[in-house]
């Protein structure tokens, strides 16, 4: 449409944005998803655009792919796909180019892939859709595009359905697919974002090697400066709709000129190999003693045979002093979810004990334990589905409590004190969840926990579904409420800087079992087990210790 | 899948039991009695009675009766009638074909045209072909089958006379035409709160699955619009309504049977309504058998086809 009045890009770009703008329906909180953006992805580079959720990143993918949602209209600038403006092009045009020119791999290879198609027939049908190959050179070229990713037995593997691989396996097949036509420019979409440590490390070293190899150029949509410094050429720093920064990866990264790029950097969990100051407490008697505790997933039925039997926390044991924070890493399946609901006895334990306060709690029942229920609280991980949407603040609140014979009046006040002290106006206490954000409902699910003053908190990955920035916010606030009430903590975390930042002592699960425990300074800087040393080298952007390339310059 | 199927297997003998005895125990409880279609004969005495009842083996405990019956049942005896002393069996394969034809007819009626619904409005949500699709199905769901029928039967048949009123087939004529001409109105009236039920369902099966990230990924792929939609949505979206065939499948045969009674269809329903008026329990019992094991084995094959569709079922 506009594409002849447009300059021509120069050759060496493979993707230029100029001055795109895409509003948003009416009623939303603000009118532009974008707004006036430009610029360059360079061929055979990779280009980073980092920002935090709501910035625009993936709007701007996928008004790149055309595949904006129908209420959503790029209203004006130019999108030039090797020299193409593609605002404009029929329906039919954009999706020519789909699959060809540009191919998009997404954040979670659990849900890309159609469960009930072959791997081989969704590679299959990339080519097809494009009237490419014969369909046995079609089945040639994604064997071969199998072999390429690195994915163990490719012939077998065509075969597969997705439901038979692992995460970082289905990352491999979206990125085969998007491979299978060598289009000119990779669009990918936090694509390391679910994936644990080890094979995020895996994707990435995927990723860059082949953009190597074809001198591919990758648009590489990330919201952690970790796998920034890992793998990016160049880097826009996105807020909110508009670019606020951008440059080679080396510039923004060394020296950051904007002070949003600055505070993102900053807030960036950091791998301190450094211990924390433990709290000084009267009374050093653990809190918490757990030994030899097993639990057993068992699926199938015994009955007919062929019953499946998973360890999932296989002769776990530990102690907690007061006011001390134990973090519990691993990837996942590694048990740590399952050790942290046994604890609260949302599971029941197999064997082993638990022993919290002098009292063995392993084997009460039910109505046993529910007296002590209010001293071991929980904080969830998915600020948004804990909370009730139909209740209020105030009813999250006071209802514990009042269930435990506290009078409403003394627990309604203490709950308007809690919100107060977790950062958020008392005003909090009459309004419903979903008045919140993500890091403000975070502190209503602490303030929640507190109200029943509780000798132990067990934070699973409670910081996981957060941004960066929020991220920091609530480990600051969770390390101010330790040092007033002296509560002890257990960490449950998947990210190793995050509990670096925040433990005493740090667990190191794998298959159910503990591998390795002790302060962050023997895990990160003196890792005793070959594991513990595989995942601390997979922490993308950074290698710990005293000289920390990355951290040195935040 | 052995073991799925032996467990599901063993489940349904023990509902069938559960069904049985729950049968036998409400049918006896009922006022009256088997022999109460007798007793208004003025030619039988207390003696005729007594001795029938003898005969009849009914002078028993219930719960003797029930283990005699039940004992022969599983041997293949499900007894004779008392209408007419003929075995209960044969007679209910007398009118079993005419009900599973009306049934098949119009199961397959709802499930193509609630399926083709059932995407259409999704894929163009809130659109006036979406409008229209929701209200209907309302008033469909609304009213009662046998409502729709009569109806039919006035403007289709009385009026335009374009169908036949009732029955099965004209008596002298067997073709296989004249069945389908006898068969279009009544599945049709039967399929309707089907067709409602079926594209309700579907749709927001539908929208569940366009809104799943592999449809992303497969417009990523630079699909066709309708290759996104018939490959990728249909199939994914319809994996769940397999179950819902199975668990609708009671409405249906209860609509057959009512469907049956408007257009006089020589089927079970008829067969069940004229057994309960004889009080001949026999056939009534194992007429509910029937449909139970009927409902049952429908289920069973739904669960079979979903594991045999589902690959993580199939190869999990």
């Amino acid at each position: 449409m506009v594409a002849s009045i447009q300059a021509v890009a120069p050759h060496d770009v493979a993707l230029s944005i100029r001055d795109l703008t895409v509003n948003l329906p009416e009623g939303m909180e603000r009118t532009h998803a974008v707004e006036n953006i430009s610029f360059d992805l360079k061929r055979g580079q990779i280009l980073c655009i980092i920002g935090e959720s709501g910035s625009g990143k993936s709007v701007t993918a996928n008004a790149i792919m055309g595949l904006l949602p129908k209420v959503i209209r790029v209203s004006s600038g130019a999108i030039q796909l090797d020299g193409m403006n593609i605002i404009g092009l029929s329906p039919d045009k954009l999706r020519s180019l789909r699959g060809r020119v540009v191919s998009m791999i997404f954040q979670d290879p659990l849900s890309a892939l159609n469960p009930l198609m072959t791997v081989g027939a969704q590679i299959d049908e990339v080519m097809a859709a494009h009237g490419v190959g014969t369909p046995k050179s079609r089945r040639g070229r994604a064997v071969e595009l199998l072999t390429e990713v690195g994915l163990p037995d490719p012939e077998l593997m065509y075969h597969q359905y997705p439901f038979r691989l692992s995460g970082g396996q289905r990352q491999r097949v979206m990125i085969a697919m998007a491979l299978a036509l060598e289009p000119t420019i990779l669009i990918a979409d936090e694509p390391t974002t679910a994936l644990d440590v080890t094979t995020q490390a895996q994707i990435l070293e995927l990723i860059r090697e082949i953009q190597r190899r074809k001198g591919m150029s990758v648009m590489f949509i990330t919201h952690d400066f970790g796998v920034v410094a890992e793998i990016a050429d160049s880097v826009v720093v996105m807020e909110k709709g508009h670019i606020v920064e951008q440059g080679s990866a080396q510039q923004v990264l060394k020296s950051p000129g904007h002070p949003y790029t600055r505070r993102l950097i900053a807030a960036v969990p950091r791998l301190t190999g450094e211990d924390r100051v433990p709290l000084e407490t009267a009374d050093k008697t653990p809190i918490l003693k757990v030994e030899g505790l097993v639990k057993t997933y068992r699926s199938g039925s015994a009955l007919f045979g062929k019953e499946r039997v998973v360890p999932a926390v296989n002769g776990v044991s530990f102690d907690l002093a007061p006011g001390r924070t134990l973090g519990v890493v691993g990837e996942s399946g590694s048990g740590k979810s399952s050790l942290g609901r046994l604890l609260i006895k949302l599971l029941d334990c197999d064997g082993g004990g638990i022993v919290f306060e002098g009292q063995e709690i392993a084997k009460l029942s039910e109505a046993e334990f529910r007296q002590l229920r209010p001293r071991i609280q929980m904080i969830f991980q998915d600020p948004f589905a804990s909370l009730n949407p139909r209740a209020t603040v105030g009813h999250i609140l006071t209802v514990g409590p009042v269930a435990h014979g506290t009078a409403y009046a003394q627990a309604r006040e203490e709950a308007k004190a809690l919100l107060a002290h977790v950062g958020l106006d008392a005003g909090a206490f009459g309004r419903y969840p979903h008045e919140f954000s993500g890091g403000q409902r975070q502190r209503i699910g602490i303030a929640r926990a507190l109200m029943f003053k509780p000798k132990l908190l067990i934070a699973d990955e409670a910081v996981s579904a957060l941004d960066v920035s929020i991220q920091a916010q609530i480990l600051k606030l969770l390390d101010q409420i330790q040092r007033e009430t002296g509560v002890s903590m257990i960490f449950i975390t998947h990210d190793l800087r995050v509990a670096s930042q925040i433990c005493d002592e740090i667990a190191v699960m794998q298959k159910g079992r503990i591998v390795e425990r002790g302060p962050p300074s023997q895990i990160f800087l003196d890792p005793q087990s070959a594991y513990t040393r595989e995942l601390v080298a997979a922490i993308p952007g950074e290698q710990p210790g005293p000289t920390r390339p990355v951290a040195a310059n935040g | 899948m052995r073991g799925f199927l032996l467990n599901r297997l063993s489940q349904s003998l023990i509902l069938l039991l559960i069904v049985s005895v729950i049968g036998f125990v409400v049918l006896n409880l009922l006022p009256g009695g088997p022999l109460a279609q007798f007793g208004l004969d003025p030619g039988m005495t207390q003696d005729d009675l007594d001795r029938l009842k003898e005969q009849l083996g009914l002078n028993r405990p219930l719960w003797m009766q029930y283990l005699d019956w039940a004992w022969r049942l599983l041997q293949g005896d499900w007894g004779n009638s008392f209408r007419d002393g003929a075995p209960v069996l044969s007679v209910i394969g007398r009118h079993v074909f005419a009900t599973l034809l009306l049934m098949g007819t119009s199961t397959a009626i709802a499930i193509a045209i609630g399926t083709w619904i059932g995407i259409r409005g999704a894929t163009h949500r809130y659109s006036l072909f979406d409008h229209l699709a929701t209200v209907g199905a309302m008033v469909a769901l609304s009213i009662p089958t046998f409502w729709f029928g009569l109806v039919g039967i006035y403007i289709f048949s009385l009026k335009l006379g374009w169908v036949p009123a009732g029955n099965m087939y004209t008596i002298g004529d067997g073709s296989v035409l004249n069945y389908l001409h006898h068969l279009i109105l009544p599945s049709l009236v039967l399929s309707l709160v089907h067709v409602a039920i079926w594209s309700r369902y579907m749709r927001t099966s539908t929208l569940d699955a366009i809104s799943q990230d592999f449809v992303k990924t497969a417009r990523a792929k630079g699909l066709s619009e309708r290759r996104v939609i018939m490959k990728h949505v249909v199939g994914n979206a319809l994996l769940p309504m397999i179950t819902l065939a199975g668990v609708q499948l009671p409405s249906i045969l209860t609509g057959a049977l009512v469907t049956e009674t408007v257009f006089t269809w020589p089927g079970m329903g008829r067969l069940f309504l004229d057994s309960l008026g004889y009080s001949d329990y026999p056939v009534v019992m194992g007429l509910l058998m029937f449909s139970a094991i009927l409902v049952i084995l429908g289920n069973l094959i739904a669960d079979i086809a979903v594991a045999i569709v589902d690959p993580r079922i199939r190869l999990g």
